[in-house]
């Protein structure tokens, strides 16, 4: 795991691998997720691999009723929104990911501040199959 | 490091003219931009010989996806007579023409060029709906497009932050959406012309001539929370928090200013020019504020001088209704949490102490991107110079107005201040 270049391709992997990797300063201590090959706080560029516990809240949110191709693909459309959101970990760092487990077609319901944790979703099928970083709620699991 | 910024030469701008903004099926981006061009000409009160054009600044965001073509500078130096003046193109997404109007100010101030054109174009109509929105979210940042944002979608998802933080509704954003329709109709450029009464008026009537259910709407925002005629695009951002596909082009004139007077008697001055770059929605400081707004505004108030009180009446990029209320607070307009309760309260409104976007925003005025900024500081030329006919501030005095414009989900961001004299 430690020799792995700091890239967005190495976190991809992780992510297939059922793991949300940060990469850490050694200089400084600041952890970005996902990595950045140079610490953009103190520009070192020591780094090192860190895995997070995948917990945290969530901050912002929408329900996408219009996606891109690759959603409609997936079967989302205005009968069936699908959310994206902002999770701030327990470590700090904010990421982006989908957020499962919610009702799209009541957005309302959908509350900041949650409690999420990670979940590592399949998109696509064959070559294009990939992994995606998702969050759900921690109380309806 | 910190210095106050100042140009080494002053620049004036002299001309300005823009092509209708819509959708349009027979036009490309040449055509576009030559009624532009030849409304600018136009402008010019002492008449401009475009051979004395030394060099063109176009700002295009993508035309690359949307028209597969690229290389636009060259392309519109062709199209307009100036080979072999030379022509660079600028992107910087939805703020590419307000980057390329800073590279002309600067080719000027340096003293290499005297007369310079700027401007953009962006030809987006030809392509479905998704096609654009997939588009569009190129400048989004790759880990927003990968957690399947797009564009409504991170501004949607910033609304719900600043509704959290500040306890503000879809109610106050829909202030803002019908002042921008309030606008419109006074200007003769705008893509959408109608107010939302009118909206209202006149689909309650078409359903009553079609013998169909007649809608009860009681009044605007009645209109506006009914989810069939305004649904959700990406919650809480619906149709009409959003604006338009639109294709247009807008360029502008600028020359030395000791120059200025050979081409007109009133020309406006620029008088504070910023530029920032942000970051996405996991990154950012604040999801509430827009940095690089922030400090693009900086920049522009420590260069003229001047503070967001004189600033008598403004553009900015409301790309989505939410986005303009972050604006008007980054730009020191408002407090921030406090830009909500100033919309409700009519401050922006064409007659407020502060007017906003009185082109219609590009709600209504329509949103060609890599032209848009151009177009911004063409809206502030004519409320400056008195030609904005009835949308026109009524202000006494009209001296200093700026324009804010936004690239990408907040990654860059301008403010331009410009004076009369």
């Amino acid at each position: 795991m430690a020799d792995r270049p700091i890239s967005d391709y190495q976190f991809e992997r992780f992510l297939d691998e059922d793991k949300l990797m940060g990469a850490r300063c050694v200089g400084c201590g600041a952890l970005f997720v996902p990595p950045r090959a140079i610490c953009t706080k103190c520009h070192r560029s020591e780094m090192e691999w860190v895995e997070t516990t995948g917990e945290g809240h969530l901050v912002a949110f929408t329900c996408i009723a219009i996606g891109p191709p690759a959603m409609i693909e997936e079967g989302y459309d205005r009968n069936n929104p699908y959310c994206s959101g902002a999770v701030e970990l327990t470590e700090g760092p904010r990421v982006v990911a989908r957020i499962e487990g919610v009702d799209t077609l009541h957005p309302e319901t959908i509350k900041i501040g949650m409690p999420v944790k990670v979940m590592f979703l399949q998109q696509g099928a064959g070559e294009s199959r990939k992994t995606v970083l998702g969050f759900t709620p921690v109380d309806k699991n | 490091m910190n210095k106050q910024r100042k140009l080494g030469r002053g620049v004036a701008m002299v001309g300005a003219g823009m092509s209708g903004f819509n959708m349009f099926k027979d036009r490309d981006s040449k055509d576009l931009f030559t009624e532009a061009f030849v409304e600018m000409n136009a402008s010019v009160d002492k008449g401009l010989d475009p051979n004395d054009i030394d060099a063109l600044y176009i700002g295009n965001f993508t035309n690359d996806f949307f028209a597969h073509q690229s290389h636009w500078g060259a392309i519109l130096s062709d199209s307009l007579g100036l080979v072999p003046k030379p022509a660079t193109r600028i992107e910087g997404a939805c703020a590419s023409s307000a980057l390329a109007f800073r590279e002309g100010v600067f080719a000027i101030a340096s003293g290499f060029y005297d007369v310079v054109l700027v401007g953009g174009v962006e030809d987006m109509s030809k392509e479905s709906t998704e096609t654009v929105a997939e588009g569009l979210a190129l400048a989004a940042i790759p880990y927003e497009r990968k957690a399947g944002f797009t564009f409504p979608g991170v501004f949607g998802a910033i609304a719900t932050a600043y509704f959290e933080r500040y306890g503000a509704s879809r109610e106050h954003l829909m202030d803002i959406t019908i002042k921008s329709h309030d606008n419109a109709p006074l200007n003769p450029k705008a893509q959408y012309k109608t107010t939302i009464r009118d909206i209202t008026r006149s689909k309650i009537k078409r359903a009553k001539e079609k013998g169909s259910a007649v809608p009860d709407w009681s009044d605007e925002k009645d209109f506006l929370r009914d989810p069939i005629a305004n649904p959700a695009i990406a919650w809480p951002m619906h149709l009409f928090d959003c604006c338009p596909i639109s294709d247009g082009a807008a360029c502008l004139l600028l020359v030395g200013e000791e120059l200025a007077k050979h081409f007109t008697d009133d020309p406006l001055y620029v008088a504070g020019i910023g530029q920032a770059s942000g970051r996405g929605l996991n990154t950012a400081e604040d999801l509430t504020y827009f940095e690089a707004t922030r400090y693009a505004a900086k920049e522009a108030y420590e260069m003229s001088g001047l503070t967001p009180t004189d600033i008598q009446f403004a553009e900015v990029h409301d790309c989505f209704s939410i986005a303009e209320l972050l604006h008007i607070e980054d730009l020191g307009f408002f407090k921030p949490g406090e830009g909500y309760k100033a919309v409700a309260d009519g401050l922006t409104r064409l007659d407020g102490e502060k007017p906003i976007n009185t082109s219609g925003g590009l709600k209504c005025k329509g949103h060609p991107v890599g032209a848009t900024g151009a177009a911004q500081l063409i809206e502030v030329w004519e409320q400056l110079r008195n030609k904005a006919g009835d949308r026109g501030v009524p202000i006494e005095d009209l001296r200093i107005g700026a324009a804010h414009n936004l690239g990408g989900t907040g990654g860059t961001c301008t403010f331009t201040i410009l004076e009369r004299r």
